[in-house]
C-alpha cells in the first residue's frame, strides 16, 4: 500500500484549471514566503530532499487531503524542525527559550542566496555498481513495490507502474537512491534509467494504442523482463 | 511505520495557513535561524530573475540554430550551463523534441519536480491533484482541459519525473515563423508550451511576421 502523495493514475478528479494569463508567480504572499522559509532552511543542513519529501509525504492522510499545498510544506517543515531537534514543541507553541540558536551561524544571508540557487544540489554520483541495462533492454519493475529496506519508508516507484513490462529509453547514469537517503541510511548511489512503458500495459482503458508513459527509476526497481529471459 | 505520529508537531502552530506561515517565521527569526532579507531575496529570485523567459530562449536559440538545438537534444547540461541556466531543480536536464508524430508533456504525479532554472516555480494547476492524478492516465482528456486537440497518428509520451532528472518539451516551431529572430521566436513559446499542455502560438499580428 501506498500513501496519499502517489496520486498517478487515481480516478475521479474533476478537470485541471489553467491559470489565467498574467496570473502571478505566487497566489498569495504566505506561498511566497512558505516557500522561501522552507528553502532557506534547508542551508541549516539538517536533512536532504529526501528527507524533506518524505515529511510532506507521511502528513496524516486527513492532512494530506485538507491541507493546500504550500500548507503541507510549511506543516512538514515545522515538523522536520522538531524531529531534528532544531526547535521543540515549546518553541512551536511561543513558550521555548530566548536568544541566538547554536546553529545560527548556519543561517541562510541574504548575499549568499544567489550563489546557494545557482549552486543546486546534483544527485549524481559515481557508484560501485554496474549498469545492468541498456536503452532498448526490457525491464519489469519489481512486485510488489514500495521501500525494500523500510517498512512505509520514501520510494519513487509510484503505485501505478508496480509489476508493469517496459524498455529501456535512456541510462541516467547513477544516482543518490531516495529509498535510502530518505531514512539515513546513506546515498547509497546506484544506476538509473528513463523507462517506456505502453499505455496499455498501465491502463485498462488506455486513451491510445501508441501513447506512453516514461518514469525514471533506479536499477533495484527493475529486473529483466522474464518473457524476454525465457525468449 | 517510520516516523509517522499521531501528534505532529505542525499542529501546535496556528491551523490558518497565513499565521502559521507568520508564525513559523517569526519563531525561525528569532532565533536567528533565518534571515528575513534572505526570505525576500530567494522570492524576488523567482518572482522576477528566473522564470520560463528563461526556457522560451533556449527553445527560441533550438530553432534558429540546428548544431545547438542537436547538442541541447543530445545532451542538455553543458549547453544549458553555458547559458548560464543551471542550479537549484534543474540540475539534470533532459529536452525531449515535440514531432509530429509524438508529443510530449510532463508530469510529477509524486510531488510537483519541475525546471525551475528554465521555468521558474510551477504553476498551481502542475502542482494540482487532478493534473497529477490524470496526466499520465489520461493526457488526452488533460489537454482537452486546455484547448489542445492532437492529430490521431501523434502519439502521446508523459514524462512522470521520479528522479531528479528534469524535463523540458521542445515544441514545434510555428509555420509562418520564418525570418522571425530569436526575440521574435522566444515570444510564440508560453510556459505551457515547455510543459507539453500547450503548443508554441502561431505568429498572431502582421507586423510580427514581417520582421
Amino acid at each position: 500500500m501506498s500513501r496519499l502523495h502517489d496520486m498517478g493514475g487515481r480516478i475521479g478528479d474533476g478537470p485541471v484549471v489553467p491559470d489565467p494569463v498574467g496570473a502571478p508567480v505566487f497566489e498569495n504572499d504566505w506561498h511566497a514566503r512558505a516557500l522561501a522559509v522552507t528553502l532557506a532552511c534547508g542551508s541549516l543542513g539538517k536533512w536532504n530532499i529526501d528527507v524533506s519529501r518524505h515529511a510532506r509525504e507521511r502528513l496524516s492522510p486527513k492532512d494530506y487531503t485538507r491541507f493546500s499545498y504550500y500548507e503541507k510544506w510549511i506543516s512538514a517543515l515545522a515538523d522536520l524542525l522538531v524531529e531534528n531537534g532544531v526547535l521543540t514543541r515549546e518553541d512551536l507553541q511561543g513558550q521555548g527559550g530566548e536568544g541566538l540558536h547554536v546553529l545560527a551561524s548556519k543561517a541562510l544571508k541574504a548575499e549568499a542566496v544567489a550563489a546557494v540557487l545557482a549552486k543546486g544540489g546534483p544527485a549524481n554520483r559515481d557508484s560501485d555498481i554496474a549498469a545492468a541495462y541498456r536503452p532498448g533492454d526490457r525491464v519489469k519493475t519489481r512486485h510488489p513495490g514500495g521501500n525494500a529496506l523500510v517498512d512505509g519508508g520514501h520510494t519513487r516507484l509510484p503505485d501505478y507502474a508496480i509489476g508493469a513490462c517496459g524498455e529501456i529509453l535512456l541510462q541516467h547514469g547513477a544516482h543518490v537512491l531516495p529509498d535510502s537517503n530518505a531514512h539515513g541510511l546513506g546515498e547509497a548511489p546506484e544506476p538509473l534509467y528513463a523507462v517506456a512503458f505502453k499505455a496499455a500495459e498501465l491502463w485498462p482503458h488506455p486513451e491510445h494504442p501508441n501513447d506512453e508513459v516514461v518514469l525514471d527509476l533506479w536499477q533495484s526497481y527493475l529486473q529483466s523482463d522474464p518473457e524476454e529471459a525465457g525468449a | 511505520m517510520p516516523h509517522d505520529h499521531s501528534d505532529h508537531p505542525h499542529a501546535l502552530l496556528p491551523s490558518d495557513p497565513a499565521l502559521r506561515v507568520k508564525a513559523l517565521e517569526t519563531i525561525l527569526t528569532r532565533k536567528g535561524l533565518i534571515e528575513p532579507a534572505a526570505l525576500d531575496e530567494i522570492i524576488d529570485t523567482y518572482q522576477n530573475k528566473i522564470g520560463p523567459q528563461n526556457g522560451a530562449r533556449v527553445v527560441a536559440k533550438a530553432w534558429s540554430d540546428p548544431a545547438f538545438k542537436a547538442a541541447l537534444l543530445a545532451d542538455a547540461d553543458p549547453v544549458l550551463a553555458d547559458l548560464g541556466y543551471y542550479g537549484r531543480q534543474g540540475e539534470h536536464m533532459v529536452v525531449v523534441e515535440n514531432t509530429p508524430a509524438q508529443h510530449n508533456m510532463v508530469v510529477c504525479t509524486l510531488c510537483s519536480c519541475y525546471p525551475w532554472p528554465l521555468l521558474g516555480i510551477p504553476p498551481g494547476w502542475y502542482k494540482s491533484d487532478a493534473y497529477r492524478a490524470r496526466a499520465v492516465r489520461e493526457p488526452r482528456r488533460v489537454l482537452a482541459d486546455f484547448g489542445v486537440t492532437l492529430p490521431a497518428d501523434t502519439a502521446v509520451r508523459v514524462w512522470d519525473s521520479t528522479a531528479e532528472v528534469r524535463y523540458l518539451v521542445l515544441p514545434m516551431r510555428p509555420d509562418d515563423s520564418e525570418g522571425f529572430d530569436e526575440d521574435a521566436l522566444a515570444a510564440l513559446v508560453s510556459r505551457d508550451s515547455m510543459i507539453g499542455t500547450a503548443l508554441a502560438s502561431p505568429p498572431q499580428s502582421s507586423s510580427e511576421a514581417s520582421v
